[in-house]
This record gives C-alpha cells, sequence and structure tokens, in this order.
C-alpha cells in the first residue's frame, strides 16, 4: 500500500518553499523505491508550522513542520511515509495538537483537511448538505435561518447577515446580484485568502444558498490581484461545479439559475469597501458611493444585490445544514458563532484560530500565540486590520466580541491580530496609517484626501518636536473632522489607529504620559 | 513579439477585444478584465491602446484614462525584467519590514518605485499578501515568498538574477 503524503498548495505553504518540499518527497520517493500518493491539501491554519506536511496512518494523520525541501531525505531515513514520528520535526497527531484541537473549526472544518480542488472530497467531508436542504427550502425560509443564526458580516462591520438578505428578498428587482467582498487587503487577514485557496466550494456553496435565499440568478467573486493562487482555485472550482449541476440553469435539481463569475481586482485597496468595489466589477474607478441607496436595493448595476464578506458566505452552508440553533449557541451576547482570528505580525505561532466569541486577547496572544517571536515583550496589537485600533496590555483581557471591543472605542472588525514588540515606535506606525489612507483614498470626500495628506504632516511635526501641544491639538481636531465627515470607513476609521496611538501611548509621541490624553 | 512596438501590440489588444467581444457589444464591466488581459500578455498597458479601447467600449478617453489611473496594478509604462515588490503594511513592520526594504534597496542599488540603472530590476511597494503570520514577505515576480530574511533576499535575488540571464 503506498503511502498518503500531505503537502500544502496553499499560497503560504508556497511563500515558504512547498512546492521544492514536494517535489523532493517524489524525487526521494521513486529513488528509494517507495509508492507514494501526494495529495496537495490546504492549509490547516497552522501556519508557524507551514510548511507542514502529513502521513496518513490508521491513528489518524501525523504531521511534521517546519519542513524544509533539504529534510525530506531525513524524513524517508527515518521512516516518516510508513508513520514513524521520530524525526525531530515530527509533531505527533495533527488534529491533537492543542493549537488545533482547542478549536472550533465550523467555516474552517475542512481546511487542510481536503483536496481543496476535490468536489468528491468537499461532498465527503459534508459539503452541499446546506445547499441540499436550501433547495427544498423557500427563500424566506433560507433567510429566516441565516437571521436566527445570529451570523453578523464577517468582514468587519458586523451587521446582520440575515437582515442584508431580508431587505434583498423584498426589494423589486429585473435581476438580483450576489456580491463576494474577497478583496481582503488589510494586514493581519489572510482567512478570506484560506477560504479560496484552502476550501473554494465551500464559498461557492454559501453563495448559491444565498442566490436560491433572495432571487440572485448571478453572483461575482471580487477577488484582489494580490491573491493569483485563490483566484485559480475559485475559477477550478466553479468549473467543476458547473459541469456536476450545482452551478448554472438547474441548480441542484432546484429549476433556478446560479451562475458565478469571478473579478480580479487591480490593487486597489478602496475597493474593499462595498460601494467601491460595486463600480470596480461595473469597470469603473474604484470611487465610493454615498449611501443611501443602501447596495440591497440599489446594488450592482443599480439592481438589488447582496455583497458579504467572504466568511460570512462560507458560513452559510454549516448553518444551513446543521440548522440556525447550533450556530447560534457558540459565542457570547450579540456576536454568535464563531469568529476565525487571523493572529499576525510579530507573534511566535500565527496563523488562523477560528473559535466562538468570548475568549480574551490575551489568551489569544499567550495561549495560542505563545507570545512574540522576537521573545521581547510585546507593546501593542492592532485588532481589524490599518482601520483599527492598537490595544495597550490594559486592555488584553477583553473578551472577544463586538460590543466589548466598541465599548472601548477599538474594532474587533474581522478578526485580524496585528502584534507589536516593545521596538514598535507608535508615532511611526500612527503615521504610517494616515499615509497608508493618503494613498490608498478615492479621492471622493475632503476630509479623506486632504485630511490624510494633512495628518502625515501634522505627525511629522509632532515627531520633530515643533509646537508639539500645538500639533496634538490639530491632530485630534483633524481626526474628529475624519471621524465624523468621512464617506466611508476609509477615512472614518483611520482615526481609530492614530488617536489609540496616541492616547495609549502618548510618550512615543514626545508627551508625558497622562499629559494632555483627554480626547 | 516585442511588446514596446505599437503595430504588435496593437493586434494583441485587437485580438483580447474579439476574445471578449464574442457575446455581444463591450460592456464597460468588461473594461477591467481587458485591461487584465492586456496587461497579462504586454506587461503595461500602453497609452496608445486608450483610444482604440474608447471606441471599443463606447467610453471617453478620459474615462478609459481614468480606469488605469485609478489602480495601482495597471502599469503604463513597460516593466522591468524583474519586480520586486516588499510589503510594507504592518504585520510586515512589525517583523523588520523596514530594515528588509533598506536592504533590498541597497542590494538592488534601487530606491522604492525606482528601476535599476540597467533597468533589470524594479523596486515597488505592496500592501499585504496576505502573509501576515509569516511576515515580511516579498514577491519576486509572480512568486510569494515570506519569512524572508536579509540572507534569503540575497538568495532570491540571486536566483532570480540567474533566471533572468537563463531568458
Amino acid at each position: 500500500m503506498s503511502a498518503r503524503i500531505y503537502v500544502p498548495a496553499d499560497s503560504a505553504a508556497l511563500a515558504l518553499g512547498a512546492d521544492a518540499v514536494a517535489a523532493a518527497i517524489v524525487r526521494e520517493a521513486a529513488r528509494r523505491g517507495v509508492a507514494i500518493d501526494l495529495v496537495r491539501n490546504g492549509t490547516r491554519g497552522l501556519l508557524y508550522l507551514e510548511p507542514l506536511i502529513e502521513v496518513e496512518t490508521p491513528a489518524g494523520r501525523i504531521g511534521f513542520g517546519t519542513v524544509d525541501d533539504t529534510d525530506v531525505a531525513s524524513l524517508f531515513d527515518a521512516g516518516f511515509h510508513h508513520g514513524e514520528s521520530t524525526h525531530r520535526l515530527a509533531l505527533g497527531l495533527v488534529e491533537q495538537l492543542p493549537y488545533l484541537a482547542t478549536q472550533t473549526r465550523l467555516t474552517f472544518a475542512r481546511c487542510g483537511v481536503t483536496d481543496p480542488l476535490s468536489l468528491a472530497d468537499y461532498e465527503a467531508h459534508g459539503g452541499y448538505r446546506g445547499l441540499r436542504r436550501a433547495v427544498s427550502m423557500s427563500g424566506a425560509d433560507i433567510v429566516a435561518a441565516v437571521t436566527a443564526s445570529g451570523l453578523r458580516g464577517r468582514g468587519g462591520a458586523a451587521f446582520p447577515t440575515g437582515i442584508k438578505w431580508n431587505t434583498v428578498l423584498r426589494a423589486a428587482g429585473a435581476q438580483k446580484y450576489i456580491v463576494c467582498n474577497a478583496d481582503e487587503g488589510d494586514s493581519g487577514t489572510f482567512a478570506d485568502r484560506i477560504v479560496m485557496e484552502s476550501d473554494p466550494f465551500v464559498l461557492i456553496e454559501g453563495m448559491t444558498i444565498a442566490g436560491l435565499a433572495v432571487g440572485a440568478s448571478r453572483g461575482f467573486i471580487y477577488v484582489r490581484s494580490e491573491y493569483p493562487h485563490a483566484i485559480a482555485a475559485l475559477n477550478h472550482a466553479i468549473q467543476t461545479a458547473t459541469r456536476a449541476g450545482l452551478l448554472g440553469p438547474d441548480v441542484a435539481g432546484s429549476g433556478r439559475a446560479f451562475t458565478l463569475d469571478v473579478r480580479k481586482g487591480a490593487g486597489a485597496y478602496i475597493c474593499g469597501e462595498e460601494t467601491s468595489l460595486l463600480e470596480s466589477i461595473e469597470g469603473k474607478r474604484g470611487v465610493v458611493r454615498a449611501k443611501p441607496p443602501l447596495p440591497a436595493l440599489a446594488g450592482l448595476f443599480g439592481q438589488p444585490t447582496v455583497i458579504n464578506n467572504v466568511l460570512s458566505l462560507a458560513s452559510v452552508p454549516i448553518i444551513l445544514d446543521q440548522g440556525a440553533e447550533y450556530y447560534r449557541d457558540f459565542g457570547m451576547g450579540r456576536s454568535r458563532g464563531t469568529l476565525p482570528v487571523q493572529l499576525a505580525g510579530n507573534i511566535k505561532r500565527g496563523g488562523l484560530i477560528e473559535l466562538a466569541f468570548g475568549v480574551t486577547l490575551r489568551a489569544i496572544l499567550y495561549d495560542y500565540g505563545g507570545g512574540s517571536a522576537s521573545g521581547r515583550p510585546i507593546k501593542a496589537v492592532q485588532v481589524g486590520g490599518p482601520l483599527g485600533a492598537y490595544l495597550p496590555e490594559s486592555q488584553w483581557d477583553t473578551p472577544l466580541d463586538y460590543e466589548a471591543f466598541a465599548g472601548l472605542w477599538a474594532v474587533l472588525g474581522h478578526g485580524g491580530i496585528v502584534v507589536h514588540d516593545d521596538r514598535a515606535d507608535m508615532a511611526g506606525l500612527a503615521r504610517y496609517a494616515m499615509e497608508f489612507c493618503a494613498i490608498e483614498s478615492c479621492g471622493k470626500c475632503t476630509p479623506c484626501r486632504i485630511g490624510a495628506t494633512r495628518g502625515v504632516e501634522v505627525i511629522d511635526k509632532i515627531r520633530a518636536g515643533a509646537e508639539r501641544p500645538q500639533q496634538i491639538i490639530l491632530l485630534r481636531s483633524l481626526c474628529d473632522t475624519m471621524l465624523n465627515g468621512s464617506l466611508c470607513a476609509m477615512g472614518g476609521m483611520t482615526p481609530y489607529p492614530v488617536l489609540s496611538a496616541l492616547n495609549h501611548f502618548p510618550q512615543d509621541f514626545g508627551q508625558v504620559a497622562g499629559d494632555n490624553i483627554a480626547a | 513579439m516585442n511588446p514596446a512596438d505599437p503595430s504588435s501590440a496593437e493586434r494583441v489588444i485587437g485580438e483580447i477585444l474579439e476574445l471578449h467581444a464574442h457575446a455581444g457589444p463591450l460592456a464597460q464591466d468588461l473594461l477591467l478584465p481587458v485591461l487584465h488581459a492586456i496587461q497579462d500578455r504586454l506587461g503595461f498597458i500602453p497609452p496608445a491602446a486608450v483610444e482604440g479601447l474608447s471606441r471599443s467600449f463606447n467610453l471617453s478617453r478620459a474615462e478609459v484614462h481614468g480606469v488605469i489611473t485609478f489602480y495601482h496594478y495597471f502599469k503604463t509604462t513597460p516593466p522591468a525584467h524583474c519586480t520586486v515588490q516588499i510589503c510594507r503594511a504592518e504585520a510586515c513592520q512589525s517583523m523588520g519590514g523596514d530594515a528588509l526594504l533598506a536592504h533590498a534597496s541597497q542590494a538592488l542599488g534601487c530606491a522604492l518605485h525606482a528601476h535599476t540603472a540597467d533597468g533589470g530590476f524594479a523596486l515597488e511597494p505592496v500592501y499585504c499578501l496576505g502573509q501576515c503570520a509569516t511576515a515580511p514577505a516579498i514577491m519576486i515576480n509572480d512568486a510569494v515568498h515570506a519569512r524572508v530574511t536579509p540572507d534569503r533576499f540575497d538568495r532570491l535575488l540571486a536566483q532570480a538574477t540567474r533566471a533572468g540571464e537563463a531568458a
């Protein structure tokens, strides 16, 4: 019997040499006359171990990581292909690693387990059960199930998904659309990418269910150009699903149509904003639209449109399959279900950690993350992407819950966490936030277009020590204008990292702690 | 084919438009896919193409130019043989991205947003490659690399240089 060996083909593993490892395994197996069955799986999300290769044994899959192509000969010497786990890189049974075993994998249940491009593998692991149930339900019942699950938009804004869908369901329109926002441009986030590369069918299934729910027959997935592997995986999976009758004129025998197209972004961060994304799909400059009208009523091509993040849509199949109550019973308060935490930056064990809402930031940083990668004290963590606040240690006992973060004037957002050690210059990071806003502003509204540039200048003056107290007052005033006067979150939330850095780390701005920190 | 040669570029763009027009007149939502196809083939979007595109899409030249210039990804000049992109976002900064950029700039002998003197290499910023848990990340042409130390950068650059010489 040949040994089944898994080498991930997710871009995180590829960026660390997984293809070279796979090639070395094939070469070494041939040289030794060992029969192997090489599977290119997705990532388990244990990114600190990538490339993490696995060997199937009767007891389960044994992991080895981080593997370099130069380790392969010694792995064969140690009999890894027979399931021996004596090699120095052996990790034991992957599913018993505490990092993974303590997670609640709902949306990411198949990631790393299956061959992402195999429909048979997907279906053998519970795939398309949600759609088959949805096919027998009315649109209103599907929407009711999503509403009852308590699912809120995982892209950051946390708007209740069912309420959005209900608006589209009830809207009149000749052609409704489902649009997936896969323009995952925030630093510290990679969960969308992992879904698309490691389990693309779950997104396709979720979008198809959304189409049945609201009566939309066309869908678009807008993926950023920086994600070529995700685009390739989605296109491949869409073709496969279409051939299998799970997309097309008669979805799963329902008599209803749903077709999907992938659209590639072009390096504009702002296109992650939903109305800018719609403009971009329409072939225009990605300039933000004023709301109202809501995209739910007048979205893509002016038609009623569901626009959701990858993770929101990818969470729908399990809600339909297991029932709204099953999903709703995870979590705390009004944050129901699971949050795929993305732990990144200066952290020893970075990766994807899917957990029910309610765990504290400190548990994530230390129990999962193991502290900083540099071994130095952690100084600040930015949660929720480049537009999220920096949190100092005094706030790390906050549970991961949308409302708890909002209460701190912070953002849980999509659950991306970027860790900085004590060498971080918070004034420099605040400047970067303004600079990034200036580079990526669509230019439509003045507070964002001009404010970000002025913000860089003001912070430069503060850092240079020129009229510091006055400049700090100016910076706060500028942030107030951006917060309250911007058209979208780009300008409207850039003050979060800036002011949180200033408030919690005044010494980095040349201020004495406690001096003039009242906003 | 020489992408800088106007007549061959024109022919390629004509082929792309024909390919996209098979289902009827070109709707504006196909403009980005067409621009991507042109850049995939030529490496950039020649400014001379704007007029033909505006006719094909029934848009003004200003509209087509406006779309091309809005998106950072679209280039309007021929690219360097090898483009090195260094991630500038927060997660990579937290893992020494600034020092890596300084190292890359010195190793290549060119500044950010510039080409090397021989035009062989370009150094550009990129904002997030989705490798934030294994930072810092860079991209050399189409290949992403993570956990890039200055030493690893030098090895990757040497590989890219050899590949360039072979081609």
